[in-house]
């Protein structure tokens, strides 16, 4: 079992790396310092080590490191900064959809995902997108509504954006 | 932790094959990981070695070919979920793919190791032998296709020697006038393991008699399996709700369930006829929309 060297390109970062085959991706990202990616249950029911691999969420627990080479990864924090939060950042503090904050990175990559694919989601759909991922805090509530009204502003900076393009 | 093991990372399926053959019963092929990695966590498997076919190139694609549709084995569970000629074709197969765990898993998880897996609960068997589905299994000596009834042998076990990948499932595209239906009890909505599961489908002539009639069984067996005893209750009959009630009855005889911590035999026999006359009505409603 020799290590092998892995790339790995996250939030815009290349770092390359010798692995043993047996490290998944997601104690890679946390031993490289992404550590808001969060170690669960390492059987892919809790969703909180989710990042984007190749514009997919997926639970980094359960993908081999080596299997991610190559691949661009983004984690939650990557989303944004502390200067320019992503909208989704911004609802769930604004929400109170953190207590102890531990699910949150897991949350955001899955409604991440959603919004990507389905801008304006109906609550069922936003129930079923988070449904990979456990909190024991909140109570999914506020998580719902952050997941919507990070929607509606999305929603409303694109159709600003678009005015202005078409103004100009 | 994870046990030790090399992982090989072929790129192409001929290369994957060669592995396969050198190595045998010590390796194993791995794709989304989203069984293999929790079972080597739990020490289920020690393989020396893993074959990565995640991202072997031929291996994904969904396509129509003579008079078929072809699911490569690593197409994921999400890419059921959004392909058209699966919403067209397979609707069964599509309800499965929107409850099967979580979206997480579903963009990781495929419809190749789903069923080469052999879980008893494996939610695309169902709606699959409902479609009379064959796999191909690829090796150094060519491709052979088996039905995937046959495939499935029981609880984890299927014909797969050590030397074969599964490469593709495929079924032939139903008749126009076909409808299928799938559903599964869980304890719950989502990212549940099915308590049971089922998929019917059936297609009528014009003067609304059945033509053909498959009625499939999850988590109800050793093995997903067809109630075939059921199925021939209605070939020939008009679907009337008499002949509904008859054949979920003869269905929920064909399941030999087991008392789990998910549920007990008793329990699942009766909600097995429930769920089947439920996926029959449903079938006939929308034949009689259409």
């Amino acid at each position: 079992m020799k290590p092998e060297l892995v790339t790995l390109h996250i939030n815009g970062r290349t770092h390359t790396l010798a692995l043993a085959p047996n490290v998944t991706l997601l104690h890679a990202l946390r031993d490289l310092g992404y550590v808001d990616v969060k170690c669960g249950c390492e059987q892919g029911d809790c969703g909180a080590c989710a990042v984007m691999l190749d514009d997919v969420a997926v639970n980094s627990c359960l993908v081999l490191a080596g299997q991610a080479d190559g691949c661009q990864i983004v984690t939650a924090a990557g989303l944004g900064s502390v200067k320019q939060p992503h909208p989704l950042h911004e609802a769930f503090a604004d929400s109170g959809a953190i207590q102890c904050g531990y699910c949150t990175p897991g949350f955001i990559i899955a409604a991440k995902a959603l919004l990507d694919r389905t801008p304006h989601p109906t609550e069922a759909e936003i129930r079923d997108a988070i449904s990979g991922n456990l909190c024991r805090c909140t109570g999914y509530g506020q998580i719902v509504e952050a997941v919507q009204i990070a929607a509606e502003r999305i929603g409303e900076s694109t159709n600003r954006r678009i005015n202005e393009s078409a103004s100009l | 932790m994870l046990p030790e093991f090399d992982l090989l990372q072929p790129k192409t399926i001929p290369e994957a094959l060669a592995i396969l053959a050198e190595h045998g019963a010590d390796a194993m092929p791995i794709a989304g990981g989203t069984n293999v990695v929790v079972d080597l966590r739990a020490g289920k498997h020690q393989p020396r070695v893993l074959v990565d076919v995640a991202r072997l190139p031929g291996l994904r694609g969904i396509h129509r070919e003579n008079g078929h549709l072809v699911i490569g084995s690593g197409a994921t569970i999400s890419d059921l979920l959004f392909d058209p000629l699966v919403a067209q074709h397979a609707p069964a197969l599509k309800e499965a793919a929107a409850v099967f765990a979580n979206p997480l898993i579903r963009n990781r998880a495929t419809v190749g190791g789903n069923l080469a897996d052999a879980s008893p609960a494996a939610d695309t068997a169902p709606p699959l032998l409902a479609l009379d589905a064959e796999v191909e299994l690829a090796s150094q000596g060519g491709i052979r296709r088996v039905p995937l009834a046959d495939f499935l042998v029981g609880v984890r076990k299927t014909l797969r020697r050590s030397d074969e990948l599964l490469i593709a499932v495929r079924f032939p595209v139903p008749l126009s006038g076909t409808f299928s239906h799938f559903q599964k009890v869980g304890l719950r909505r989502a990212d549940a393991i099915s308590v049971l599961s089922a998929a019917v489908g059936v297609t009528c002539d014009a003067a609304g008699r059945c033509t053909v009639a498959r009625i499939a069984l999850g988590a109800l067996a050793p093995r997903p399996l067809r109630a075939t005893a059921a199925e021939t209750v209605l070939v020939g009959e008009k679907l009337t709700p008499a002949a509904i009630v008859e054949a979920a009855r003869v269905a929920g005889e064909a399941a030999r369930p087991i008392n789990d911590i998910r549920g007990s035999a008793d329990y699942r026999r009766q909600v097995t006829e429930v769920i089947v006359r439920r996926l029959l009505e449903k079938a006939v409603a929308a034949e009689v929309a259409a």
